[in-house]
């Protein structure tokens, strides 16, 4: 009983002393972020024709289809059930976000995702699964559906079909994230949670969290290969970084203020928990060096004419700080929501434990995987041409 | 079969393989969802038949009367009138079932009694409280009350 | 056989059954009130709109309720989950925003004496519970229906549905809900639905030795508890909620949280 009363301060609910979502809830929204993110970039260039990033386009797809992929692992492993989890696909209770955000997720994968990456790789497979022998060829002829065509009139209908998909796929992905804010923001019990900007917060910080972990990617990935990294893409990418992150900031900050001001019942006990429990995390890790750092770094490179050798370190830097962030920022919304009592009178802390279902271990294994994962589609679905140049393979619309 | 659909065939294969997946989803959840789902709300009418198939533990005191209604009789009169008997006799249901099964214990007058007359700041001033060991001088309370009726006649005055 | 006969004989058959019926629907009813569930099989849901009064200016903390309650309902008894709790509010001079509260144990073991008299503040009990709110944040959330609201107002769990995905632990501003770890699904007050559908009262109600806890049919129009809500003041908690509570509390202090 001791131990598990320890670190409580002042007077919590009883059945508040252990925190119901654990790590595993942070990286949850941190995984979902990143596919957001990644994608949005990725519309960059197919919607918005911002032709400078094309290097990244198949790269950034293919990072959110990993990240996507291990979404749903620490969900699982934190539910008490999980063999029951097709529950929320046969009864969903439509009240709820969370079992709506099943179908958006379900949507993503297929009708965005893996629809935009198959139009978009369908020569390669086609090609692919003519060449290739063995396993690997059949299932490249598994992925052609059946359908050889690779015509010129069958490539442009592959392209506008895939404007239409990623046309569609923008507001899927702002929906898809933008949900997992709701899941939060909607829970009028936690005013940490509760607020209707929490699902635009959530945005924000996942599209900077996703151009962060492309750019960082298609830098490290280039480099990996031997070849040059295309100044004019990643200059490009940063400079949409640093527009997100000034948003993403910006309504932050609007909601410190809006709380500061309107100073509710519950600000006097939040605020008190930013300022102890929550001080590392917050204020030196998400706010100091995860946003005004590299907010900072990147508002550099935009005012002052840097080398292009001290750019990429400066983006670099300003890219892992970023993802540091952000990831700060999910600890800060899902932990920090429960550190304190909904009698406002008191606080409980989080016991991470190491090896167990919802431990750090797991959370590492959970957050490598997707590298591991994206490895695999980079060899099965090559983002780049073998010849040098980081271009997509597709002809020119 | 090729040329139905000219170059556009691969993406009404597409189409065609998500509308069978959209297909076979509502077919499996016809065949899975539990027997009566939603005929009251959105739940399984059967969850509540399980809350209400649970085992009593207390018998409630109507029960108890039934044999020991001379104690009844003797409660009725005095102040603990209004206090059931698993109060302080703890769950007796499988006692009211099988007298011979469970017996019901006799609780420690010493420990019992404090436990809800000890005098405390937090309880409301009218409520019947004293300092327990000044009051009773070391004695037990049952030396001086009766536990079925606490102040009888002549009784602790 | 003569008419006469046969009319008679109708007639005691007829009568006779009313009686046998009459006797046997006032046994059935009598049965119901003295709580004898064995004899009382006839429970509608649609009869009932189950709620819960509290009196604050009842309670002695005795810890009766929580201990029963754990009893009843097999809660585990370490090291924190709860049903039901009692709170100790001590408020130093009238400052209600900043009571200082306790729950040692969620006042299973009662309450060690912590405060003197005559030090200017005032404190009280005051027990808590699932409000079994009929517009409940916590089924509002569930993704799957495996909490609900029934027909006669208990939210219940149905505990071989239940994910325990923890979303509805979050949603109550109560803090009533709890994880069974033995079963690692979500666990919280029934209103002890298995006694009330029979005919008895509520664990907690029937230890209570003050009477500060009363379970009431508020569509039992002759339910004791529309008479209470008429001659006394109640609140619920945390109103500005909007849950709809049907957990009235009396003597609610300003300082309850």
């Amino acid at each position: 009983m001791e131990t598990v009363l320890q670190g409580v301060q002042g007077y919590i609910y009883p059945n508040e002393v252990e925190l119901q979502w654990s790590l595993l809830i942070v990286l949850y929204p941190f995984i979902t972020g990143l596919v957001a993110g990644a994608f949005i970039l990725a519309s960059l260039e197919r919607v918005f024709r911002v032709e400078a990033v094309k290097p990244t386009y198949r790269l950034a797809l293919l990072t959110a289809l990993a990240f996507l992929l291990v979404a749903p692992l620490p969900l699982q492993l934190h539910l008490g059930h999980p063999e029951r989890s097709l529950e929320m696909y046969l009864t969903p209770h439509t009240s709820s976000a969370m079992a709506m955000f099943g179908f958006v997720y379900l949507w993503y994968l297929m009708a965005v995702l893996l629809l935009e990456i198959w139009l978009d790789y369908r020569r390669e497979i086609v090609e692919l699964a003519r060449s290739r022998r063995g396993p690997l060829g059949l299932a490249y002829k598994a992925l052609t559906l059946g359908s050889f065509d690779v015509t010129q009139e069958a490539l442009s209908a592959d392209e506008r079909a895939s404007f239409v998909v990623t046309l569609i796929g923008i507001p899927s992905a702002f929906l898809l994230h933008g949900y997992v804010g709701f899941i939060f923001g909607s829970v009028k019990a936690n005013p940490w949670w509760s607020t209707p900007m929490m699902p635009i917060v959530f945005l924000f910080s996942a599209i900077v969290s996703g151009i962060a972990a492309v750019m960082l990617l298609y830098m490290a990935t280039t480099r990996l290969r031997g070849h040059e990294i295309d100044m004019r893409c990643v200059d490009t990418i940063a400079r949409y970084l640093f527009y997100a992150f000034v948003v993403d900031f910006s309504l932050e900050m609007l909601d410190l203020i809006h709380r500061i001001y309107e100073a509710d019942e519950s600000f006097r006990t939040l605020d008190f928990m930013v300022k102890t429990q929550l001080y590392l995390p917050h204020i030196v890790v998400q706010i100091v060096l995860g946003t005004l750092l590299p907010l900072g770094l990147l508002a550099m490179t935009q005012l002052v004419a840097l080398t292009e050798r001290a750019r990429r370190g400066v983006y670099a830097t300003a890219g892992l700080l970023t993802m540091v962030g952000i990831f700060a920022m999910r600890w800060n919304v899902v932990i920090g929501g429960q550190l304190f009592s909904k009698s406002y009178l008191g606080y409980t802390t989080y016991k991470l434990e190491f090896a167990t279902q919802e431990g750090l271990l797991v959370a590492v294994a959970l957050l490598i995987l997707p590298f591991l994962i994206l490895w695999g589609l980079v060899r099965l679905l090559p983002p780049w041409a073998e010849s040098g140049d980081a271009t997509e393979a597709r002809p020119a619309a | 079969m090729k040329g139905l659909f000219g170059h556009k065939e691969h993406l009404v294969r597409v189409g065609a393989l998500f509308m069978a997946g959209v297909a076979a989803f509502l077919v499996l959840q016809a065949l899975m969802i539990p027997k009566g789902f939603g005929a009251y709300g959105h739940y399984r009418p059967g969850a509540m038949d399980d809350s209400r198939a649970r085992p009593l533990a207390y018998a409630g005191r109507a029960a108890c009367v039934e044999c020991h209604s001379d104690v009844w009789e003797v409660l009725q009169k005095g102040k603990h009138a209004h206090v059931r008997c698993e109060g302080c006799h703890g769950p007796l249901a499988r006692h009211a079932e099988d007298p011979s099964a469970g017996k019901a214990l006799k609780p420690d007058p010493k420990v019992l009694c404090a436990r809800c007359h000890q005098e405390s700041v937090a309880r409301p001033a009218s409520f019947p409280q004293v300092d327990v060991a000044g009051h009773s001088g070391g004695e037990v309370c049952t030396s001086c009350h009766k536990a079925h009726d606490p102040l009888e006649q002549g009784a602790a005055r | 056989m003569s008419d006469e006969r046969t009319l008679r004989r109708e007639f005691l058959f007829r009568s006779g059954g009313f009686l046998l019926l009459t006797g046997a629907a006032g046994i059935a009813w009598d049965a119901l009130a003295s709580g004898e569930p064995e004899k009382a099989p006839n429970y509608r849901t649609t009869d009932h709109w189950w709620a819960m009064v509290i009196d604050v200016e009842k309670c002695i903390g005795c810890g009766n309720c929580v201990r029963a309650c754990k009893e009843e309902n097999d809660v585990p008894r370490e090291p924190m989950y709860f049903r039901t709790w009692v709170e100790r509010y001590h408020v130093p001079g009238g400052d209600i925003e900043h009571p200082q509260v306790d729950s040692p144990n969620g006042g299973y073991d009662g309450f060690p004496e912590r405060y003197r008299k005559d030090d200017g503040s005032k404190s009280f009990f005051v027990p808590k519970m699932c409000n079994h709110c009929a517009e409940s944040p916590c089924v509002q959330v569930c993704p799957v229906g495996a909490t609900f609201v029934t027909p006669d107002g208990v939210v219940l769990v149905d505990k071989t549905y239940c994910l325990g995905c923890r979303y509805c632990v979050q949603a109550c501003p109560y803090g009533c809900r709890f994880i069974d770890p033995r079963t690692r699904t979500v666990d919280k007050c029934s209103l002890c639905y298995h006694r009330i559908t029979r005919g008895l009262t509520t664990a907690c109600c029937e230890v209570c030795p003050t009477g500060a806890r009363m379970l009431g049919d508020l569509k039992n129009p002759k339910d004791p508890i529309h008479e209470f809500l008429r001659t006394h003041q109640v609140q619920v908690l945390k109103p500005q909620m909007a849950t709809h509570s049907k957990a009235f509390y009396n003597g609610l202090d300003g300082s309850v949280r």
